[in-house]
């Protein structure tokens, strides 16, 4: 094999404000190879992606290929560069027919006039190369998800690519579709195009990569030949840290099982089933798009449920909307506090009061005095730093939104808690505050489920972990001593 | 809500004094501007706008709009003339029947707007159109008088010289103040135009409120459509053709934002007097009509252009500050 790099990677570091995303990336990729790269969600796979593609610029450091040196690409020159990408969404035009979107942007013309003949022959030359039967005149829409993703790949072969990036290309593939998909990066290959392969699946990895990198927290551990390593020791190698943080502890052990998911589908969810007891904490793992969120969305009404039940305290609700969920004693701290947790245009006190607006009026007058001590109540205890009630939620720091998120459901005193990544973007010493609530309110006998992808924070909070994979259930640890990163991860990928 | 208001307060200043710099200017050119009769003169003129624009301002804050306006008044007016006129129903349950189909209409868009979950400008439009042709079936496009005299009294008299449509605007702003400032539903009006997923998720029924809106848009609108029926004494299909453009001018030169979550009622009625006194100025100058709606695009396209282009100011000066700290 031609042992010369095409593309290398010299102290790449991306830096947001509070997050550091990439931290000195020093990886080369040689001509003609399959390259995997594996970590964890979080560990700056999808940064250093676009920071190739162009999609983003790095802080510091360098792109080396084709003899030039780059401090930052754009997506125009990285296609000059032979770089293309595959995305998991598709950028493909539903309406257009193969051809046309083969060909978006650089149509064949016959003078003024699209040139459809040409186009339609050359896709079907592309195709041929790439020993698959496709139409080139049918609409993209009436392809499966697996003929689609070829038409994608093709837009990237009529572009002349050297260099393919492919990121998680198998999540949208059924089996028999991934075995097509597997013989069309070995005929890629055998055509001399390097192949950069982001995957969580090992069968994959082992299947068709070279070498594979492994980054952590932002960081590039190694790169190993592929035949001389393990799934063991690449796991090891992808979660090996020390684990730090410290949280807090627990007074009891919870025992009663009070909330009974039962064969619950819908949302692509697929007949979960887990119980969870009064008091405890119970950390959802999982990768992205596995269903944990959308779980979620089922228990609060936010999205509908088509099968299975859900039992709280006896009694079997089928929340139908927000409203129901919240009166039958359900809470959701939601993912993205900014866009669904909090109106950033209003104050502490007008987000705080929301859902408990209409208990406090009477007549539909809202009574001044006990919004103002609702406000001041859970601003004290929660310790929300602000300069007042008044303040607009817009002006407060990460961790202090997320506790006026908290206000709001602790003063409608709900059943059950959802946490949906509660400490994303905030600083420690917030952290560590918003982990003590959690705490206090757990000993308090609520119910309080926890999606994480941190994995210390889901290991150092949770009583139980259940595991998610596709939409369904792959794994329960039932015991805090059985917690292992590995297991987690192994089950979160899909493997048993 | 206090930091809130000290904020459009500044702009509420602002435009406070656009009105006071018309009112100087219009009052040198034309020596009838200031008299006591003209000031009468622009409160009966615009009694009807204001009171539109109570309902108006309730749905942008939410987000939306109404454009069936114009028409829904043009139409309220038909029923009452004919109800009063071929009907021979007394003037005072003719009034309540007008209100009570004008709030229907209103609520009718809401239910379309929030079962469909169309945008709100094309059901509006739509049902511009549909009012458009009742208003000119019931009155097989001949307009209609002979109203009794004491129905009159509304749009046309005064008590202690002080004219009925200015009582009703000011009660109705009081109202809309009230509903607005006081109430949860002007509270989850302000959230629903901000941000409607997250009052979603808080446990607001935003269906229920946005069908509200719109049915408290039709019932003000029904309100303003009669006093001005009062006052014109004939009833038109053409009447309120186009006044919702009328109403959105006022309400956006007022700081109402039309992306909704902004806005004031008092912001809206120094808008409305804004028009007033334009319109009234203008025609003491005997200004041609044509050249009046030349000037009144050209204000509405101001006033919009800066309600966009502050907020897009404001949201450039955060991204600055974010990237300068990045740098850092």
């Amino acid at each position: 094999m031609n042992e010369s790099t095409i593309l290398k990677l010299k102290h790449i570091s991306k830096l947001y404000p509070g997050v550091t995303a990439l931290d000195d990336l020093n990886i080369d990729f040689i001509q003609g190879e399959v390259h995997a790269i594996v970590g964890e969600n979080g560990a700056g796979k999808s940064t250093m992606i676009k920071t190739i593609s162009g999609a983003t610029w790095p802080t510091q450091g360098t792109i080396e290929i084709n003899g030039n040196t780059y401090h930052s690409m754009t997506p125009a020159l990285s296609r000059q560069n032979g770089i293309a990408v595959i995305y998991q969404e598709f950028t493909l035009i539903p309406v257009l027919s193969a051809a046309e979107n083969i060909f978006m942007g650089e149509f064949i013309m016959n003078g003024m006039v699209l040139d459809k003949k040409a186009m339609n022959k050359k896709s079907a030359e592309l195709f041929e190369r790439l020993n698959v039967k496709i139409d080139p005149e049918m609409q993209v829409a009436d392809l499966t998800t697996g003929y689609q993703q070829i038409v994608e790949i093709a837009k990237a072969v009529a572009k002349d690519a050297k260099l393919l990036i492919m990121d998680e290309p198998s999540a949208p593939l059924t089996t028999t579709e991934v075995e097509a998909m597997f013989k069309i990066v070995d005929k890629l290959k055998a055509d001399g195009v390097t192949i950069i392969y982001i995957s969580h699946r090992m069968e994959e990895i082992f299947r068709l990569s070279d070498r594979v990198s492994v980054l952590r927290d932002g960081k590039y551990i190694t790169t190993v030949n592929t035949k001389d390593t393990s799934k063991d020791e690449l796991i090891r190698l992808m979660v090996g840290r020390e684990l730090t943080e410290t949280y807090p502890r627990r007074k009891e052990k919870a025992t009663k099982t009070s909330l009974s998911i039962k064969n619950l589908s819908g949302n692509g969810v697929k007949n979960v089933s887990f119980d969870v007891k009064r008091g405890e904490i119970l950390g959802l793992a999982g990768l992205i798009g596995a269903g944990r969120t959308e779980l979620m969305q089922l228990l609060f009404g936010y999205e509908k449920i088509e099968d299975g039940e859900i039992i709280l305290n006896g009694k079997s609700i089928r929340p139908k909307n927000c409203i129901e969920a919240i009166e039958a004693g359900i809470a959701l701290v939601p993912e993205d506090r900014k866009r669904q947790g909090l109106v950033l245009e209003m104050s502490i006190r007008e987000n705080s009061s929301m859902p408990k607006l209409k208990k406090i009026s009477k007549m539909s007058v809202i009574n001044p005095e006990k919004e103002k001590t609702l406000a001041d109540e859970y601003m004290k205890s929660l310790k929300i730093k602000a300069p007042g009630i008044n303040q607009k939620a817009k002006n407060l720091s990460g961790g202090n939104q997320q506790k006026v998120v908290l206000a709001k459901w602790l003063a409608m005193d709900p059943e059950v808690l959802v946490f949906d990544e509660p400490t994303r973007g905030i600083d420690v010493g917030a952290k560590q505050e918003i982990y003590k609530i959690m705490n206090d309110l757990a000993d308090e006998g609520k119910i309080l489920i926890m999606i994480s992808s941190d994995m210390e924070e889901l290991l150092g909070v949770s009583d139980r972990i259940v595991i998610l994979c596709k939409g369904r259930v792959t794994g329960i640890i039932e015991d805090r001593n059985d917690f292992s990163q590995e297991s987690i991860l192994a089950k979160s990928a899909g493997g048993i | 809500m206090n930091k809130n208001k000290k904020l459009t307060k500044s702009k509420e200043i602002g435009i406070f004094l656009v009105l006071l710099a018309m009112i100087l200017v219009f009052s040198i050119l034309s020596p009838q501007f200031l008299k006591v009769n003209n000031f009468f003169n622009i409160t009966k003129q615009i009694a009807t706008l204001g009171i539109c624009s109570v309902g108006f301002t309730f749905v942008l804050i939410t987000g939306g709009i109404d454009l069936s306006l114009g028409y829904q008044i043009s139409l309220i007016n038909i029923i009452c003339a004919t109800l009063m006129t071929k009907a021979g129903v007394h003037w005072g349950l003719a009034i309540l029947i007008s209100m009570l189909v004008g709030t229907l209409i209103g609520c009718i868009n809401g239910i379309i707007i929030t079962k469909t979950g169309v945008a709100p400008l094309i059901v509006t439009l739509s049902m511009m159109q549909i009012l458009n042709g009742l208003s000119y079936l019931l009155s097989k496009g001949l307009p209609m008088f002979g109203f009794p005299k004491a129905f009159s009294v509304l749009g046309q008299g005064s008590i202690f010289s002080i004219p009925i449509s200015l009582i009703f605007l000011v009660v109705i702003i009081v109202i809309g103040v009230f509903i607005l400032n006081k109430t949860y539903y002007g509270r989850y009006f302000y959230a629903i135009g901000s941000n409607e997923e997250a009052a979603e998720l808080s446990g607001v029924n935003t269906g229920k409120v946005r069908i509200l809106v719109y049915g408290l848009c039709g019932f003000f609108t029904s309100i303003g459509a009669i006093l001005l029926l009062s006052r014109l004494n004939s009833a038109q299909s053409a009447t309120g053709a186009g006044f919702e453009f009328d109403v959105l001018t006022a309400c956006v030169l007022g700081g109402v934002s039309s992306n909704g979550g902004k806005g004031t009622l008092l912001g809206a009625l120094i808008g409305v007097l804004i028009v007033g006194v334009l319109d009234n100025g203008l025609l003491l100058l005997n200004v041609s009509e044509y050249f009046k709606l030349v000037i009144k695009g050209l204000i509405l396209l101001v006033a919009v252009v800066y309600d966009t282009m502050s907020r897009k100011n404001s949201e450039k000066i955060k991204r600055m500050k974010a990237i300068n700290v990045e740098n850092a």
